[in-house]
């Protein structure tokens, strides 16, 4: 694999932060075309570990998905030995998309275009003509079909979360992760999960704008009037704020019931919020199974550079974000639950995904403020983002909710990915 | 009720569906379900396959009540117009079920920011189930299978 240097180089974007702690944020940067191709080698094909799918999602042999880490698309298969294997889905010939169908069963890939036919790690087996015919023609006697498959992937999983990295200097996963996210993980995947559907969203904003998004804890209670006004999360519940220790990843947490109703309602009135009036006729949809022995009823948890688990009530799903360009990307909705939900258990569920996604009661919103602040952005170049509730300086974790601190771990890991790190940059 | 009659009632609520929820009366769109009616969207891709997550899933009129409730009073969206082009309507005794027809369409949503720019939104079909009710002819169950199920931006307002 291509070993590419993240360090600050000469061909490393110039980028003036007015401070070393990311409390201001230059609004360019959702906004060049450089920058995301920067991106698109330092990031997503940089030292990370990118999400791709469940293990549920490919149980048997030969079973593959298509995905997309960034922009480049993937192929995530189960090879014949078991083992879960991925790769770039790119012809080595002709640079065409080997496999198209979203998912399926197959023994080899191959591509349409000149039948050129690869094993499930992506090495390439054969290609029709290669001595050409009648003795004239084929390829020439020195390619080397061992030299020629598509670009492999390593690939880790982690309760059964299925994440690969281009690169072979990229810390273990379970290290990357870090243990609190590891042990998160291992908390919400804790027995095997069943496949409810898929959502998928093209919100026009740069991907970063959601990366932030869960990482501004205190916009929920703010934006999402319907989770606060029902009290699936607010800023009185017992809740907080946990990274890892580089601040890359993150878990906004609450639980609900631990409020005082009449406080809420109060607060909300003398910091002249809202005073919602808003009833609901039924009730069932707000029904919060309790889960989980540690009593938290929300978490939403970020792992760089593409992924959010969430679990609002009883809805579980998985998000992956899947860049198309500087001004979009998309949101791969996966909804699931446990393979050994009760019927009414599942129908729940169901039920509470009207909460999520596109339509989500207490989602659709966050597609709306990205595509506002994209839009109204884009013509500021010298403007900048105030990411300052919770105060500056070190980033820490919070026993609180009303933060956007996780937005400066953000950027600080992505700006030292991206060689663009201050002087004195906090991490 | 023949079916020719059948046809010009089913026409005449399909238009009045459009009608109400292009005009931004949702209200009145509300008034053309059954109280045990289901209101659901699905993407194509999920509902070929045969998994049950939903976008939108309502399981009686209550639950298209609050729909509607938080639209008016809760969540935030973009502002747009809805135009609805219902492609011809295909109406048939249920088999299983007296009194009750089935009804099947294409339909496209345009929408039209409130600056006058406009995109194809959403394409798809309805599948429904239509009963009388008194003289009313009401849907019973809708069910928008969502070809364009990659949402562009958020999905608000009913399709």
């Amino acid at each position: 694999m291509v070993e590419n240097p993240t360090e600050a180089s000469a061909d490393s974007p110039v980028v003036k932060w007015s401070r070393n702690d990311y409390t201001r944020v230059p609004l360019w940067l959702y906004h060049d075309q450089k920058i995301y191709e920067a991106e698109q080698e330092r990031v997503f094909r940089g030292p990370v570990w990118s999400y791709v799918a469940l293990e549920v999602e490919i149980p048997n042999p030969g079973d593959f998905i298509t995905t997309y880490v960034g922009d480049t698309p993937v192929i995530v298969n189960r090879d014949k030995d078991g083992a879960v294997r991925a790769m770039v889905n790119r012809c080595a010939h002709r640079g065409a998309t080997v496999r198209r169908e979203l998912r399926g069963n197959a023994l080899e890939h191959v591509c349409i275009y000149h039948r050129w036919c690869y094993n499930l790690d992506g090495s390439l087996r054969g290609l029709p003509f290669r001595k050409g015919l009648k003795g004239k023609g084929g390829m020439s006697p020195e390619f080397e079909i061992g030299q020629h498959g598509m670009r492999p992937l390593r690939v880790a999983v982690h309760a059964g979360v299925v994440f690969v990295s281009f690169r072979e200097d990229c810390e273990p996963l379970e290290e990357y992760l870090g243990p609190k996210v590891a042990s998160h993980l291992k908390r919400i995947f804790h027995r095997p999960v069943r496949i409810l559907g898929y959502q998928r969203q093209r919100i026009r904003g740069n991907w970063k704008l959601y990366l932030e998004n869960p990482r501004d804890m205190y916009h929920a209670s703010l934006l999402h009037e319907f989770m606060s006004t029902f009290g699936i999360n607010r800023f009185t519940h017992e809740g907080g704020l946990k990274m890892d220790d580089r601040h890359r990843h993150m878990i906004a947490w609450s639980r609900q019931g631990t409020d005082d109703e009449t406080e809420f309602v109060e607060l909300f009135k003398t910091n002249r919020v809202h005073e919602s009036k808003m009833k609901l006729h039924d009730a069932s949809i707000l029904k919060c199974y309790r889960e989980f022995e540690d009593g938290v009823t929300l978490s939403i948890c970020s792992v760089f550079p593409n992924l959010v688990v969430h679990q609002i009530d009883n809805s579980l799903a998985t998000r992956q974000v899947r860049t198309v360009d500087k001004d979009e990307f998309e949101l791969y909705w996966t909804l699931f639950g446990y393979a050994d939900d009760s019927e009414e258990m599942t129908h729940h569920r169901l039920l509470q995904a009207n909460m999520v996604g596109a339509a989500g009661l207490v989602s659709m919103e966050d597609a709306e403020a990205i595509e506002i602040v994209h839009r109204a952005s884009a013509g500021d170049p010298d403007g900048c983002t105030i990411v300052e509730m919770g105060g500056g300086g070190p980033i820490r974790e919070t026993d609180f909710h009303i933060n956007d601190v996780a937005c400066r771990g953000f950027w600080s890991y992505y700006a030292e990915l991206m060689g663009i790190e201050p002087e004195g940059a906090v991490r | 009720m023949s079916s020719t009659s059948i046809e010009k009632a089913a026409d005449e609520l399909m238009a009045t569906y459009a009608d109400c929820i292009d005009d931004g009366r949702f209200e009145d769109w509300l008034e053309l379900f059954t109280e045990d009616a289901s209101y659901k969207v699905v993407a194509r891709d999920n509902h070929d396959r045969g998994l049950p997550a939903t976008m939108v899933l309502c399981t009686n009129k209550n639950m298209i009540r609050d729909r509607i409730a938080a639209l008016r009073g809760a969540t935030k969206y973009n502002f747009h117009y809805d135009r609805h082009v219902v492609g011809q309507l295909r109406v048939r005794p249920r088999s299983d079920s007296d009194g009750e027809w089935e009804l099947r369409a294409s339909y496209a949503v345009f929408q039209t920011s409130h600056e006058g720019r406009s995109f194809l939104f959403s394409v798809g079909r309805y599948d429904d189930r239509l009963r009388m009710e008194g003289d009313r002819l009401l849907f019973c169950e809708k069910t928008v299978v969502v070809d364009t199920f990659a949402i562009p931006g958020m999905l608000a307002t009913p399709l």
